[in-house]
């Protein structure tokens, strides 16, 4: 007669070795030796794992466990609620070549009884998975990174060219905050590249405008308009609560202000500016590369600036360029990849080319020099307003 | 040797709308001179009154700035390209 599921357990158990959880307790305490894995569901973990503890679904064990735990020499102690799935585990790990697997005997149920603590993990909850799932399959976004992109504020400047695609890609990625500053109004002239504003949109302000928009794209964000121009008084409030800044103003005394005030803030910005059909970009991190002010010393002065407004500007090249810097503040936020620090990006629409010059720190820059002190200031009124 | 400049955008109006212009020259400033030969008033747009680039402009030989060089004074090879930066504010 062929063995039932007691028999099958039972055979497991006396082939396996067990451990008492106050034995797993006192292990963790100390310099720790052994690979703690948990073998239960993803519901499960969600509600509560042994603190330090490897995640990995009995389902997948013996598919995946070999790139989890390489060393077989290293001891491994298997966990579930129980301490059925574990016995099974331990068993699969032995016959994989682990040499020393022992199972929690009683699961996560005795240890509970036994006062012992469990941590519970933030996750991104079920109604919202779907929406950021491909998110969630990037090792390096994953459910961390998307929990990371939810608390995270990052603030526009400019909710025109540059600021309009970038807005919408970062609701669309899930950072919780997005503040909009623009003290401008849509026009139809504007409709050729801010893809923030629609038709229906002319005549109110851009930072209304482009509420209603992200709320369609992403309900999850929240939206904080600032219907001012920044100037060196307002600039330090607007700043404060936001991790990251978008610099893409259409003008140059708005540029050294966002520069100058986030070097004294010390908060990164991502930096874009476009004439026609050439886009520069770059990032800007206080005092670990150069700022705006170490690459350009001084504006262009308006007698040399051609008007913006006859010089004209490809509709789609902020969509290149805004895009950039949007990629360059999810990076920020998440902490991966190369920033586009150092460095500075040069697109040229006609050639098709992107062409990229090392940028360094200025040591007498006025902004981040050695002897700088910051002042925040109002120059002259705006030279070059593409709007 | 013989180099190429790439000219930025808004200074085409002055090269007859080109973007790449190839002269023969041992120097940036060298480079930048003949150029300015051939397509009058680049030079005043690059150039300060003391003949030093002017500051809202950035001037590169291959990726490096000249300000991380020998400034005007950095030699070139054939070969190489000098790129014109100057700061645009679109938005």
């Amino acid at each position: 007669m062929s063995p039932n599921f007691n028999d099958l357990l039972a055979g497991v158990k006396r082939e396996i070795d067990e451990i008492a959880p106050r034995e797993v307790q006192a292990g963790l305490a100390g310099p720790r030796n052994f690979a703690l894995l948990d073998v239960r569901e993803k519901d499960e973990w969600d509600q509560g794992h042994i603190d330090g503890a490897l995640f990995l679904p009995r389902g997948f064990l013996e598919v995946k466990v070999e790139k989890l735990l390489q060393d077989k020499d290293q001891p491994v102690v298997v966990y579930c609620a129980g301490g059925v799935r574990s016995a099974f585990a331990a068993k699969s790990l032995r016959e994989l070549g682990y040499r020393n697997v022992r199972s929690m005997a009683g699961g996560v149920r005795d240890w509970k009884d036994l006062g012992l603590p469990l941590v519970v993990p933030e996750t991104v909850d079920k109604d919202r998975m779907a929406r950021y799932s491909r998110h969630l399959l990037i090792p390096e976004v994953g459910e961390e990174g998307q929990l990371k992109l939810f608390k995270s504020k990052v603030l526009l400047v400019g909710a025109g060219g540059l600021g309009s695609p970038a807005a919408l890609y970062l609701a669309a990625s899930g950072v919780g905050t997005l503040g909009l500053v623009d003290d401008d109004v849509v026009d139809e002239s504007n409709l050729q590249r801010q893809i923030l504003h629609w038709t229906s949109s002319i005549g109110t302000p851009k930072t209304d405008s482009g509420r209603r928009t992200l709320f369609e794209v992403n309900p999850d964000v929240k939206v904080r308009t600032h219907n001012l121009r920044l100037n060196a008084s307002n600039v330090e409030e607007v700043f404060a609560s936001y991790d990251v800044i978008v610099s893409g103003s259409d003008n140059f005394q708005t540029a050294y202000l966002v520069n100058d005030a986030a070097v004294l803030l010390d908060k990164p910005v991502a930096y874009g500016s476009i004439f026609r059909f050439e886009g520069q970009a770059s990032t800007f991190i206080p005092h670990r590369g150069p700022c705006y002010r170490c690459l350009y010393a001084a504006a262009t002065p308006p007698e040399l600036a051609p008007s913006c407004a006859e010089a004209g500007v490809l509709g789609v090249l902020p969509g290149t360029i805004g895009m950039i810097q949007a990629t360059e503040a999810i990076k920020l936020l998440l902490g991966i990849g190369e920033p586009l620090a150092g460095r500075l990006l040069v697109y040229d629409a006609l050639e098709q080319s992107f062409r990229e010059f090392k940028i360094r720190r200025d040591p007498e820059c006025r902004t981040c020099g050695e002897n700088a002190r910051i002042e925040l200031a109002d120059g002259p009124d705006a030279m070059c307003a593409t709007g | 040797m013989s180099v190429n400049v790439k000219i930025p955008t808004p200074l085409r109006s002055l090269t007859a709308g080109r973007g790449e212009v190839a002269v023969e020259a041992a120097t940036v400033e060298e480079a930048l001179r003949k150029l300015d030969a051939e397509f009058s008033g680049l030079a005043e747009r690059i150039f300060d009154e003391n003949g030093e680039v002017r500051r809202f402009i950035n001037v590169f030989v291959n990726e490096d700035n000249i300000k991380d060089r020998d400034h005007l004074a950095t030699a070139i090879r054939t070969g190489d390209t000098i790129s014109i930066l100057p700061s645009i504010a679109g938005g």
